[in-house]
């Protein structure tokens, strides 16, 4: 059995995807509590292999169907992904528990939708991380992105439009990372990640080498809405289906920057003269980004369109990070993906909160609501406060580790940026904690009145609570987690 | 001259025309102000990533790759990985189309037009 935890990541939620509607069909609830459950044993079979691997120290290779490596499909994992892999389905199972309240009403297609929706979502985010082969990692990004599109069209009347513009960008990112795959299999005739990094070497130089991997910057930047390719994120955060957003804003994003990450560093080694050329002028995209998205989640009005902005800037420390390129600057890296997903979420969960109980989301309505949600407010507080970076919350540390980075290569113009950025969003979420705290009661209309003495039912208040003590939890314990995890998982990194 | 351009033909012509088709479509995409254009002209360019794997699969004196006794070495084989790759990849594409439709038919019935003008229009309203 326990040699079958890195496939069951994946494939429980996929299974459980597939079975739910017809369970739903004969009881609402079945379908429901089948792809939790899964969900849940998705969790439990990636800290179990999380230990495993931290505890041996080898990468755990599974073999699809006892075919070897090369030939066959192969899960790998490594301190890294195993690491993301955990995080992802928490965050999954987080979300999922979260969204039960938003569908408590609703009818049996309806939740049958979107729970094979959000099931089939984690595993093509939980496939992604742990996959060693190039073409199934095509495969799973696009089982998350069709999944995605459905739970953002959820959303309401003009979520509709939102899912099909991404539907029409996503697919030309899909498109340029499979043609990119093309070329590489092409020139080498291997799609398994660890031969391709071998085959790779004598052919570092070739054109063909250079398309691939404008193709993959291309394609993983629409995907993961680095600046200038961010134009359908906005759209899609504000109008995604409330239940879903914080999985959507908190993950999706960030495993392309993980898959970049995989193939620069792992793949093709960031040695070459082309990788560090790519990775340079990624970086320096990221720093634009960091600044327009910042300055833009200044100008706006609706919280969640305001956090939309905001990650276009927070994908680009992950990209700074990558573009530092040193020990520092992955950590940092790592680390702000882990913080990120922790941090956006809980922000998009306690705006749902707000959404579920008075249906407003502008950011100027919200005067008094620390009063009537103080649970939901101290969430929105520390993950606000990790945002802007400051200390103790984990935000601080994925930032100081970049700054560190930056300062042994000497690249200033990162650091710069980083601490300009900072202010940006100080006072972006110093605007939103004025409002909660100091303007007025905005005497909102109650939509749901939740039954019990808390202020949300408890599948929220759970979540929210959890994942706002998450940011703090990752702020004190960084030290272990980067001695201890991090480190094992960026060995190869770290020698050059 | 004539055999330098058909050598060059023979060996890139395929490939220019597919990436030629790529790009059609990626134009389309971006100039069409029709949805169910700019869904078309997604399906032209995911058909020219297909048309591009099948192309480099092809090899001259290769047979269908199934095992023969009397042929015993894999050069006489056409490679099938291109292949397969390419019907895992129809059918990402055959879920898109089928996704992008079910939108479309969703925009059409709350905005009464797939024009992208209109639609601004009705959605500011």
């Amino acid at each position: 059995m326990s040699q079958h935890f890195p496939v069951l990541i994946a494939v429980l939620p996929l299974a459980a995807a597939l079975i739910s509607p017809l369970l739903s069909y004969i009881n609402r609830n079945l379908g429901k509590w089948l792809v939790l459950t899964a969900i849940g044993g998705s969790f439990i079979s990636a800290v179990n292999v999380l230990l495993t691997v931290l505890s041996t120290g080898t990468p755990i290779h599974y073999y699809m169907g006892d075919w070897p490596a090369p030939i066959g499909i192969e899960f790998v994992l490594d301190p890294l992904n195993a690491t993301l892999a955990t995080l992802v389905t928490f965050v999954a199972l987080m979300v999922g528990v979260y969204g039960t309240s938003f569908l408590a009403d609703a009818d049996w297609l309806k939740t049958a939708g979107y729970y094979t929706l959000y099931g089939l979502l984690t595993a093509g985010l939980a496939g992604m991380v742990i996959t060693g082969d190039v073409f199934n990692l095509y495969v799973f990004l696009e089982i998350s992105s069709l999944a995605c599109y459905g739970l953002i069209a959820l959303g309401g009347k003009k979520s509709v439009l939102a899912a099909f513009r991404y539907l029409v960008i996503g697919t030309i990112g899909a498109s340029l990372y499979l043609l990119g795959v093309g070329y590489l299999y092409g020139i080498t005739g291997t799609l398994n990640m660890a031969d391709l990094a071998e085959r790779i070497v004598p052919l570092l130089n070739s054109p063909a080498v250079y398309i691939a991997i404008g193709m993959f910057i291309v394609g993983f930047g629409i995907k993961m809405a680095l600046f200038p390719l961010h134009g359908w994120q906005p759209d899609a955060y504000t109008f995604a289906h409330p239940a879903a957003a914080a999985l959507i804003a908190g993950i999706m994003s960030k495993v392309p920057a993980y898959a970049i990450l995989r193939f620069f560093f792992y793949v093709f080694g960031a040695d070459s003269f082309v990788i560090s050329t790519g990775l340079e002028i990624m970086g320096i995209l990221a720093c634009c980004g960091i600044v327009l998205g910042s300055v833009m989640a200044i100008a706006q009005q609706d919280f969640r369109r305001m956090l939309a902005y905001s990650s276009v800037a927070q994908i680009g420390y992950v990209i700074v990070g990558f573009a530092i390129g040193n020990v520092y600057g992955l950590i940092g890296a790592v680390l702000h993906i882990i913080n990120h997903a922790f941090m956006k979420s809980t922000l998009f969960l306690t705006i749902g909160g707000v959404q579920y109980r008075y249906g407003e989301s502008n950011i100027y309505k919200l005067g008094g609501i620390y009063s009537k949600m103080p649970a939901t407010t101290v969430a929105m507080v520390i993950a606000a406060m990790s945002m802007i970076g400051l200390p103790p919350t984990g935000g601080f540390f994925s930032k100081w580790y970049l700054v560190l980075g930056a300062m042994e290569t000497g690249q200033y113009l990162f650091i710069f940026i980083i601490i300009l950025s900072s202010l940006l969003n100080a006072i972006y979420f110093f605007r939103v904690i004025e409002q909660i705290f100091i303007v007025p009661d905005a005497k909102l209309k109650e939509v749901n009145k939740p039954k019990g003495k808390l202020e949300l039912p408890w599948q929220m208040v759970l979540p929210i609570l959890v994942m706002g003590l998450g940011i703090l939890a990752l702020g004190f314990w960084n030290e272990p987690i980067v001695t201890n995890i991090l480190n094992f998982a960026l060995p190869e990194v770290l020698l050059r | 001259m004539t055999d330098t351009l058909n050598l060059f033909l023979a060996e890139k012509g395929v490939y220019i025309l597919t990436l030629i088709l790529f790009f059609l479509g990626l134009y389309g995409m971006i100039m069409c102000h029709n949805y169910m254009k700019k869904l078309m002209s997604m399906n032209v360019m995911q058909v020219a990533v297909i048309f591009f794997f099948l192309c480099f699969g092809q090899k001259f004196g290769g047979t269908v790759p199934i095992f023969d006794e009397a042929l015993p070495a894999a050069a006489m084989y056409i490679n099938p990985l291109p292949h397969a790759l390419m019907l895992t990849a129809i059918v990402v594409s055959l879920g898109t189309t089928g996704v992008a439709i079910a939108l479309l038919m969703r925009i059409k019935e709350t905005f009464g037009s797939l024009e992208e003008e209109e639609i601004l229009r009705r959605v500011d309203e």
